[in-house]
């Protein structure tokens, strides 16, 4: 029997559950966020049309660079000011 | 190092039964025993050199291992528990003068080397290692069950990169440690993209598995620090779907001490330490920091050198400063520096006498770096001594170099926007009638390496530049 050492970190991801799915989108908070990739903003006005047509409020966020995690502001600005949140990932 | 078994005061001889030396002086032993109370040690049979109660058996050769027994026989002088002098293998006249006991042995020749203690024993030496000092390392102790496969039981567990990996025991592990005079906990870096602390013994880990000797390890460590770190950006270095992954360029004394190659072949095959020192940084980053194909790398191609790519300047054949030197440390430091690039393109100019002519030719090439229609990127150059001596035979420095490259670097934006050549990639249409750099200012990094014969150097597509992509990142080794 050979025993080695555990190369990794030993830690194991926390589960979180996910909120409840809304029923409707009236009168929520909706979170735009555009990774700052190229044509991101062409598919997120168009969906804050949508969005706002179907009742509900947009706000719109930026990362400053797509090619870091969004700051941690960022990401608790937009989590304790929306309902839910759209990140734009494509060119 | 100290005894977790304090030694008897006094003389005490260490000695085992399969050593000539020993047998030879067994009669002096017990007459020593007899006029000066002397206490044998004996590390194999119990009853040498006699069947008696000054005799210890040192079965589990812990009291041998600790007190740095490396003959046979040893007389040492204890107090309070710890040798104080010693003196190894048999001389009359020594142990006379150690003991203050005359007539020592009448009968006997007057010298006789040791033999090897047990406790050094090249079989046993990495056992003892790791059960007496061995328990400062915390990692998690993994079994493999004895009809388990070594080898295939590290991919089962997804430890690999694909290729065999070294399976990190406790003895590889510990004598990795000796290459570093850092604690084996302590933290050298956040390692993304799972934010997790990595400790030396974690580094460690992962460099016994990559194949690296221990004197790389400093290497690897200053390495992982490198690419740990915020300015390095390995999040979106994974990341990205481009092929992009960390190129580690030694510099400095250290480049020699450890026999890296910056001579021919490079950027390729061959040399153990270039070879395993950047596929440990890779191995860390997946392994600890939890970054794998398919999870947060998200390349598109990837490219054969995120198996792990390090090499060492050929400082010694440079007309210029080193690059670390260029980059503000002295050529008395080691360093490794972790820059984010692509594959490399090799350029070829077989012909060109002039620097002149050389750089024009070299600026041709660059201009398609990752793209023709991509400009403001970054690049390494892995110019290789022939070409090397056009600007050596100029008297160009590095300075000049640079500065006579970026000229035939400047591109028109309207040779580049969208549609032009009926190409739809390319510059936003606002940017027309204007000029641009191939490279932002500061984007193309210099470094002297290549075999002694071929008109070629090599150049690095880069990623997204600083601030927003990645930084070109140097850290000081050190032991």
């Amino acid at each position: 029997m050979t025993t080695v050492l555990d190369p990794t970190s030993e830690s194991r991801a926390e589960q979180r559950e996910l909120v409840i799915r809304p029923e409707s989108l009236d009168g929520l908070t909706i979170g735009l966020l555009d990774i700052s990739k190229p044509r991101g903003d062409v598919f997120l006005d168009r969906i804050e049309e949508r969005l706002t047509s179907m009742g509900a409020s947009v706000n719109r966020y930026m990362k400053p660079t797509f090619a870091k995690p969004a700051p941690v502001d960022l990401r608790h600005e937009i989590a304790t000011s929306c309902d839910a949140v759209i990140e734009a990932l494509a060119d | 190092m100290p005894s977790s078994v304090p030694l008897p005061d006094g003389l005490v001889a260490v000695v085992k039964e399969d050593c000539p030396t020993c047998v030879l002086v067994a009669p002096v032993l017990v007459d020593l025993a007899d006029r000066s109370s002397m206490v044998t040690i004996t590390q194999d049979d119990p009853t040498f050199p006699a069947d008696a109660d000054w005799v210890v058996h040192d079965a589990d050769l812990s009291l041998s291992w600790h007190n740095d027994i490396v003959t046979v026989p040893t007389l040492l002088r204890v107090e309070n528990g710890t040798p104080v002098d010693r003196t190894e293998g048999w001389d009359r006249k020594a142990w006379e003068a150690f003991t203050g006991v005359t007539d020592l042995g009448p009968g006997l020749r007057d010298w006789q080397p040791g033999c090897g203690s047990l406790s050094v024993d090249p079989n046993l030496a990495d056992e003892l290692a790791v059960r007496f000092s061995g328990s400062a390392m915390t990692s998690r102790r993994v079994e493999i069950a004895a009809l388990e496969d070594e080898w295939e039981a590290m991919h089962d567990r997804d430890w690999s990169d694909g290729l065999p990996v070294v399976p990190p025991t406790e003895a590889r592990v510990l004598r990795m440690l000796e290459g570093t005079s850092r604690d084996p906990g302590d933290v050298v870096a956040i390692a993304p993209p799972d934010l997790v602390e990595c400790t030396v013994e974690k580094i460690a880990i992962n460099a016994v598995m990559a194949g690296c000797r221990p004197e790389y390890l400093p290497v690897v460590i200053a390495a992982v620090e490198a690419v740990c770190s915020d300015e390095f950006n390995m999040h979106g270095v994974l990341a990205t779907t481009m092929d992009v992954g960390p190129i580690l360029i030694v510099n400095g004394p250290i480049r020699n001490e450890i026999e890296m190659n910056s001579g021919g072949n490079v950027l390729g095959q061959g040399n153990r330490a270039n070879a395993t020192i950047g596929r440990a940084v890779q191995l860390v980053i997946r392994n600890i920091g939890g970054g794998k194909p398919g999870g947060v790398d998200r390349s598109a191609h990837g490219s054969p050198h995120k198996l792990g790519l390090a090499f060492a300047e050929d400082e010694e054949g440079s007309p210029w400063e080193s690059f670390a030197q260029s980059r503000g440390f002295s050529a008395e430091q080691s360093t490794v520096t972790a820059w984010c690039g692509g594959g490399p393109t090799i350029m070829v100019d077989q012909l060109s006498r002039t620097p002149d002519s050389l750089v024009r030719h070299f600026a041709k090439s660059l201009l398609t770096s990752v793209a023709p229609r991509m400009a403001l990127m970054e690049t390494v150059l892995v110019i290789g001594p022939e070409h090397m001596s056009r600007f050596r035979d100029a008297g160009w420095d590095r300075a000049r170099f640079v500065e006579e490259l970026e000229t035939h670097l400047v591109i028109q934006t309207d040779d580049i926007v969208r549609g032009v050549d009926g190409i739809d990639e390319g510059a936003a249409p606002e940017m027309a009638g204007n000029v641009i750099s191939k490279f932002w200012p500061g984007g193309i990094h210099v470094v002297h390496a290549g075999g002694q014969t071929g008109l070629f150097s090599m150049a690095f597509g880069g990623w997204i530049p600083p601030p927003k992509g990645s930084v070109c990142t140097t850290k000081e080794i050190t032991r």
